[in-house]
């Protein structure tokens, strides 16, 4: 058994630099136990994402680093003025250090901004980072009045990356260009379906030509509209970034009513393997964004473990399928403990603030440093990428599905697990 | 063709909305209860069938046949022994009951089944589809406005031809009378509860099948529910088809015009209606 006391002094007579995981960092020597604040949805429509979060957690608090830590977990109920509120309270009430918080802008969103104004340092993630740092604006439509901030940091990738992953999977098939697109009316569909920063301009430069019947409400039973639309443009490829119990709706009519794309190229929807075995067999080959998988080449600073034994570990002790969120989540309380062995006051918002600015970490979702590579100038200051991949799911023998990667040109170094397959009509 | 297309899909889906009222427009019809819990009561119903398919490995319609007796004996004493209880002169008690009842549940079910969308498995049938000229149909969408009219026309008999009917529309008239003629309006009611909640089980097994449900799902469905019955006038079966139809063909009919007004042409539709015949369509003459 390592005792927190026994660790700082191995750490410090072996001579190891902060660095080096951040066990050995003077403010881990002050005695009382670090305190960090987590909101995530841990209830309600967005409560898939935070599944793995006990998992996770249990393992932080039961590695060396994580001793030093004690991590008050707070459910946002999918709601972003209950996330707002349970910040408050971790805030005042807990007397937080540092707040972690993940899944969705509508809960990061709203956490953020509560510990910008009473300056309490965050990280986020599981976000894209567009609605994260524009939708916090006071003016989102007027990109000179944006302002950065300074207690509040996020890591994840953005829309440009999703758009350069879901043509490069199209770009392997032969088809004839031509894409229908359901953008739901939300944040996501509006950011998507954007005329300047979303798939519009982009899919115009590579020749394709989009067919975009509009936003539509979520949880509409009825879609024959578009159906009628991209069978008129002789779509080949599907697009959009529905929620689960829409693409279903889409993707049964769309079979029911004759219309058999090519490529299905959808985020959102079909990011947790469960929402595609709701699809039956018709949910085989559907291509999505991957943002983390067991074949990442990457490994945990906090534990050591590797990307494929984090999911193992998960599938283990839950007997559930891994799904993305959990080396994001991981990837926060890994974060949490780098940043906190580099500072020498985890009570000074300030310098706890500098430290995750100055972060660079091999993390289990890759390397996270806010340098500002492949971001514009405004978010430099507050936003990290991660990389993003394309993958597919491929229907198992026996039931179930695997997410196989079929697209890393933005990210060779992470393997792919096959090529782009068409969806049998 | 696209219109006539869009026209009869809108029926179709029509007929989902009706299967959505029809135990509504039965409660209300009997006893002037909204009950808030009926999108919640439609998705327990199909996670209901979700575990009997699972554990007893049957059939989807199987299952519903499974599920009904149960759902029946569950609305019997929901009725029964806690409904009852709140139905008098005020009619906010029930109202705060069933919106209770309808987080209660929610959350139950997310104890129970993780947030997780769950979806009826499905087979061949799900996708397949019958052409009727150049129009392709889903058979799915076809079964589903079938079960819709059976169920109304099944309510109907039992209302106007069967002695029990005869006691649903009596306790309805008048309780006070009725019950001088030895009926027990609380029996009338619990019985009336748990024929609905029959209805829930066939509206759930859709539901079910037709897309991704979860523990949060239920309310969204309960919206086109309250306005099909609204327009179809409050009490009356026919109405109830009638007003889903109405709201399913405005929504394929605004979508075509343009995906933004779906929802809205079918919200549009209800205020319409109300405006011009604000007691609904097919009133009950005596409400």
């Amino acid at each position: 058994m390592i005792t927190r006391r026994k660790l700082l002094k191995s750490t410090a007579a072996s001579g190891l630099t902060v660095a080096a995981g951040g066990l050995a960092a003077p403010a881990l020597a002050q005695g009382a136990k670090i305190r960090l604040g987590y909101v995530s949805p841990q209830s309600g429509p967005l409560a898939a994402f935070s599944e793995a979060d006990q998992f996770i957690i249990d393992g932080f608090l039961g590695s060396d680093a994580g001793a030093n830590f004690e991590v008050i977990v707070k459910d946002s109920q999918s709601n972003p003025n209950r996330a707002a509120e349970v910040a408050k309270e971790l805030i005042i009430d807990d007397e937080i250090d540092m707040m972690l918080v993940a899944s969705t802008p509508e809960t990061t969103n709203p956490v953020a901004t509560t510990c910008e104004a009473e300056e309490i340092p965050v990280i986020s993630t599981v976000a894209p980072w567009q609605p994260y740092f524009i939708g916090q604006q006071g003016n989102p439509g007027d990109p000179g009045s944006w302002r950065p901030f300074d207690f509040s940091f996020h890591f994840f990738w953005g829309l440009e990356d999703v758009i350069s992953v879901f043509t490069a999977m199209w770009n392997q098939l032969e088809t004839n260009k031509s894409v229908g697109a359901i953008f739901p009316n939300d944040g996501d569909g509006n950011a998507w379906g954007d005329p300047n920063v979303g798939f519009p301009p982009v899919l115009d430069a590579q020749g394709y030509t989009l067919t975009d019947t509009g936003r539509y409400q979520n949880l509409t039973d009825d879609f024959s509209a578009q159906i009628n639309a991209f069978k008129a443009a002789n779509c080949e490829i599907i697009t959009g970034v529905p929620i689960p119990p829409d693409f279903t709706t889409f993707w049964t009519q769309a079979k029911q009513q004759g219309f058999n794309p090519k490529a299905a190229s959808v985020g959102k929807a079909i990011l947790f393997p469960q929402a595609v075995e709701a699809l039956g067999d018709q949910g085989h080959n559907l291509s999505s964004e991957v943002w983390w998988s067991p074949s990442h080449p990457f490994a945990s600073s906090l534990t050591g473990q590797s990307a494929g034994d984090l999911a193992n570990g998960y599938e283990a002790a839950t007997g559930k399928q891994w799904t993305q969120p959990i080396g994001f989540v991981h990837a926060l309380f890994e974060m949490a403990a780098n940043v906190m062995g580099r500072v020498e006051d985890s009570r000074d918002p300030d310098e706890v603030a500098a430290a995750i600015a100055a972060t660079e970490l091999s993390s289990i979702v890759g390397r996270i440093a806010f340098d500002g590579a492949g971001l514009p100038p405004f978010a430099v200051q507050n936003v990290a990428k991660t990389p993003l991949v394309g993958g597919q799911w491929r229907l198992k023998d026996g039931g179930g599905y695997d997410l196989v990667i079929v697209d890393n040109s933005d990210h060779p170094n992470i393997p792919t697990g096959g090529t782009m397959e068409e969806i049998a009509s | 063709m696209i219109w006539v297309d869009t026209i009869i899909q809108g029926i179709l889906l029509g007929g989902l909305y009706a299967l959505f009222a029809a135990g509504l427009s039965l409660v209300f019809g009997v006893m002037r209860l909204v009950n808030l819990a009926h999108g919640d009561l439609i998705v327990m119903g199909a996670y209901l069938i979700l575990v009997l398919v699972t554990l007893l490995g049957l059939s989807p319609f199987v299952a519903v046949f499974v599920a009904m007796p149960l759902m029946f004996g569950l609305g019997w004493a929901l009725q029964r022994f806690l409904l009852n209880r709140t139905l008098g002169d005020d009619i906010l008690p029930p109202l705060l009951v069933t919106f209770g009842l309808s987080i209660a549940l929610q959350n139950a079910l997310l104890e129970g089944f993780s947030a997780d969308s769950q979806r009826l498995p499905t087979n061949a049938l799900t996708t397949a589809s019958v052409e009727i000229g150049s129009i392709t149909l889903g058979v799915m969408p076809l079964l589903t406005f079938a079960s819709a009219v059976l169920v109304i026309v099944g309510l109907n008999q039992l209302f106007y031809r069967t002695e029990i009917g005869r006691a649903f529309r009596a306790t309805s008239d008048d309780a006070t009378t009725a019950s001088l003629m030895g009926i027990k309006p609380a029996n009338i009611f619990a019985t009336a509860t748990g024929i609905a909640l029959v209805i829930v089980t066939i509206a759930a097994l859709y539901l079910g099948l037709r897309a991704n449900f979860d523990p949060n799902i239920g309310p969204a469905r309960l919206i086109y529910a309250f306005e099909a019955v609204i327009i179809g006038g409050l009490g009356s079966l026919w109405g109830t088809l009638f007003g889903g139809i109405i709201i399913g063909v405005a929504q394929t009919v605004g979508a075509a015009i343009n995906p933004e007004w779906q929802i809205l042409a079918g919200h549009l539709a209800f205020l319409i209606v109300l405006l011009v015949r604000p007691r609904g369509l097919f009133p009950r003459a005596n409400d």
